[in-house]
């Protein structure tokens, strides 16, 4: 049985440039880089190399770069470094933070434990749509805050949030501002100074790095305390002996992601995920979470746009449109009247790989808090799926998700006990 | 439930029934109800030995950090509490669904090498078989999770899932047999080899379809042998300790359950269930804190004292009193069942012998049933029985043979 595997939000397989970069540096390549001698020069060489190319990848300069275990250290870091830091010993005191609900819960979970510890902690709302309004994060703005924490583009819609608007705001009210980038970077373009971000965080194996790596972009000047203790490495920010391999991963996946948006690989994909979404709709009674498909409401970059900057050659085209956007590779679409999670597994056993929700600890399926937030039932939540597609995806996966899909959500509705056929459903609103 | 009733559907899924050890097996895909266990992974090894395409399935119930920390349930629950004098480290908190068990089974299902997956059914658990629960015991009644949970949940739900993703049956580590009476035409529910692991009490709710559907691989074995059998394939839990407990109830101990329980769902949802406690001649002998805390044939735990044993008689839930008397006043040879199912005949016509189980270890006692309405059944036994309890189930047999059952009213 063939596998198609259209859940790169959850990870993305290695590249094999990316392997191929990283395997010296598992055995004849193994210095401690923090080590003196020739072992050690060769490995820091390494690890300063892939720092410079994270940093190209957003715009940014290569000493702003902490590495991290991933994703959620990087999250983590930004959180309790900025807002957890220490006044007089007291660990929150009163600081405010503003998020959102949508946000992962790397983010909302260290913004719950801090709110335990003594901040207030604002989470600013969703429209339908799943993005959340600049202003509401203008008005939640108090005298005490220090953080803002809105991520780039939300993982299980792929919707992008106005971060450049949000920016704006924390710049002109001298707040910390923290997004998680680890679903846009290497999905479009990502520029720290255009986002007005003082805090950013990738992590590797979403654009097609290894599992275990990130990084956060820590703008110079910003006071961040580090949250783990040890030796000096990473200009005392993140102690502990680097992952080498993995950094070298992350630099070789952030060179060809780089090079990628530049070659156009995210119009590429546009098309491909244009084409999933445009022909799944035409099972009944479905939709798109989100914002419909539309090429044009498929983002290339976020931020301020920069008129002088040549290479963006899509902002014209959305300037002004005042559609929300979306990153390339995401479609969370809902079939009324089925179970996702018994989507999901169907599908798996029929070899294409999609996902729904969040897996809590069991590994059993809840309603997606971002799904809820965006004020859907919680039966639409539950019969919502995830596709998302990554570099290696070619057109053949996408005609074999269209062969299985629509057959699959017609055996679930036929067994389903909720479904009552599309004659009772009211018809399907535009989106 | 499953889509209209069926009976060719039903026959010709007769067709397909494995045969065991006679050369003609059909392979089929199957979803074994997985739940960390010996019985169940046990099964789960078997049917992919046998050549069935098989997948895992564990449901997620009920999440045990939900009232952690409500009046007396324990903090953490994925540590056994400290085990009691006299134990042999037997955990004796709440199992279901514990992060534990799913690693248990995830384990089991990469070990034979087959698909497993975990679907979330807690709402439908709380909606069906807790708040059921908890009710019951408000109500005075002394309630059977188990039954509702196979009836709405595992033999309901889990099956929805299995038939959608490709398993036209499920298979369970329930000891119990499943048959087709081709005289009758009708699907039974046999008792199991063996007695002492007998569970048919739980699944007298199965309805022909569901029995269809529906494969309980361990019903000729004895435990002895499926745990030789566990050893035999190398599985993790070969070894575990058999549970026995409420599997969402830490400890057993259902009184801090409902407690903690009616404590996370706010005050307005904490009856008042105090009441006076009167003898059987109508005098009153104290007062009871709620009717919940009172099992018909209870002794201990009173609240008063008195010259001779006491014992609870009958719960009366409309004026809140606990009746309490001698041990003869205990027996009665007369119940009638609620909400009767019927398997191994579509209807009773005229009265019928049978022996009638009025808990799970319980000899069926010999009995007459009659039909008393639509689907409630009057049973006569010929010797009074002790401690007839409302909110169990009475389950008849015939023979080996469960004829139906319902619930004591």
């Amino acid at each position: 049985m063939g596998r198609v595997y259209l859940d790169n939000n959850a990870t993305t397989p290695v590249l094999p440039e990316v392997l191929e970069a990283m395997r010296p540096y598992f055995a004849e390549r193994f210095g401690n880089a923090s080590s003196i001698h020739s072992h050690g020069q060769q490995t820091r060489g390494a690890v300063e190399r892939a720092r410079e190319s994270v940093a190209a990848l957003i715009g940014a300069r290569a000493s702003e770069i902490v590495f991290t275990s991933g994703g959620t250290e990087a999250d983590n870091l930004a959180v309790f470094g900025v807002a957890g830091h220490a006044r007089a010993g007291v660990i929150g005191n009163g600081d405010h933070i503003i998020t959102s609900t949508i946000e992962h819960h790397a983010v909302l979970n260290a913004c719950r434990r801090l709110e335990s510890q003594g901040c207030a902690v604002t989470y600013v709302p969703v429209d339908a749509s799943g993005v959340v309004d600049p202003e509401d994060v203008r008005r939640a703005l108090r005298s005490s805050t220090r953080l803002i924490s809105i991520m780039m583009a939300n993982n299980e819609t792929g919707m992008v949030q106005p971060v450049g608007e949000i920016g704006s705001i924390a710049r002109e009210a001298d707040v910390y501002f923290h997004t998680d980038a680890v679903q846009a970077a290497g999905k479009i373009r990502v520029r720290v100074d255009e986002v007005g971000c003082d805090l950013l965080t990738l992590s590797a194996h979403k654009l097609h790095g290894p599992q275990g790596v990130g990084a956060l972009y820590v703008r110079k000047g910003t006071e961040l305390e580090a949250q783990m203790h040890g030796g000096r490495h990473e200009r005392s920010r993140r102690a502990g002996t680097e992952n080498v391999p993995g950094i070298v991963g992350l630099g070789a996946a952030a060179e060809l992601a780089r090079a990628g948006l530049e070659r156009g690989d995210d119009l590429k994909m546009a098309a491909l995920r244009d084409r999933l979404e445009g022909e799944l709709l035409a099972i009944e009674a479905c939709g798109v979470n989100g914002v419909g498909t539309h090429t044009s409401q498929t983002a290339r970059c976020v931020g301020r746009p920069h008129g002088s900057d040549k290479n963006d050659r899509s902002l014209e085209n959305l300037k002004g449109s005042g559609l929300p956007l979306r990153v390339p590779n995401t479609s969370n679409i809902y079939f009324e009247g089925i179970d996702g999670e018994a989507l999901v597994i169907a599908l798996d056993l029929k070899g294409l790989a999609v996902s729904t929700g969040a897996a809590c600890s069991s590994g059993a399926i809840e309603p997606s808090h971002v799904l809820m937030a965006m004020g859907m039932t919680a039966e639409r939540a539950r019969g919502s799926i995830r596709f998302s597609l990554g570099k290696m995806n070619s057109a053949e996966d996408v005609e074999f998700a269209l062969a299985v899909v629509p057959e699959t959500v017609a055996r679930l509705r036929e067994l389903s006990p909720v479904w009552r056929g599309a004659a009772s459903l009211e018809p399907r609103a535009a989106s | 439930m499953l889509g209209s009733f069926d009976s060719a559907g039903l026959a010709s899924l007769r067709m397909t029934v494995w045969f065991l050890g006679d050369g003609a097996l059909v392979s089929e895909t199957i979803a074994v109800a997985m739940s960390g266990g010996v019985d169940s992974s046990t099964v789960a090894a078997m049917l992919r030995a046998e050549g069935h395409n098989v997948i895992g399935l564990t449901m997620q119930l009920w999440n045990q950090r939900r009232l952690a920390g409500h009046e007396g349930m324990p903090e953490s629950v994925n540590h056994p509490s400290k085990p009691k004098a006299g134990s042999l480290g037997a955990p004796t908190t709440g199992r279901c669904c514990s992060l534990d068990d799913v690693y248990d089974a995830r384990r089991v299902a990469e070990t034979i090498g087959i698909p497993y997956y975990v679907v979330n059914h807690e709402e439908r658990f709380e909606r069906e078989v807790v708040r059921p629960f908890v009710e019951e015991y408000l109500a005075g009644r002394t309630p059977i999770p188990c039954s509702l949970c196979n009836n709405h949940l595992k033999f309901d739900q889990l099956l929805i899932v299995a038939r959608q993703i490709g398993a036209e049956r499920i298979a369970t580590g329930h000891y119990a047999q499943v048959a087709f009476d081709d005289a009758g035409g009708r699907w039974l529910l046999k008792r199991p080899v063996d007695r002492s692991k007998d569970q048919t009490y739980f699944l007298f709710g199965l309805t022909q379809e569901q029995l269809a559907r529906t494969l309980f691989p361990l019903g000729g074995m004895t435990k002895p042998e499926v745990r030789e059998l566990a050893r035999t394939y190398n599985l993790v839990i070969a070894e575990k300790p058999d549970s026995q407990e409420i599997c969402f109830v830490p400890g057993g101990d259902y009184k801090k359950f409902l407690d903690a329980y009616l404590a996370e769902q706010g005050a307005e949802a904490r009856l008042d269930v105090g009441g006076e406690m009167v003898t059987t001649d109508g005098a009153v002998i104290g007062e009871h804190a709620g009717v919940h805390n009172f099992t018909v044939g209870q002794r201990k735990g009173l609240g008063v004292a008195t010259g001779s044993p006491l014992y609870v008689i009958q719960i009366n839930n409309d004026t809140r009193q606990v009746v309490v008397g001698r041990d003869e006043e205990l027996y009665t040879r007369t119940l009638r069942a609620r909400r009767v199912n019927l398997i191994s005949v579509a209807a009773i016509d005229g009265p019928m012998r049978v022996g009638v189980k009025i808990r799970h270890k319980h000899a069926p006692a010999a009995a007459v049933i009659e039909s008393a309405g639509p689907d409630e059944v009057v049973v006569t036994f010929d010797e009074a029985q002790r401690a007839v309890t409302p909110g169990q189930a009475a389950v008849f047999y015939d023979g080996d043979v469960v004829v139906g059952g319902g619930w004591i009213e």
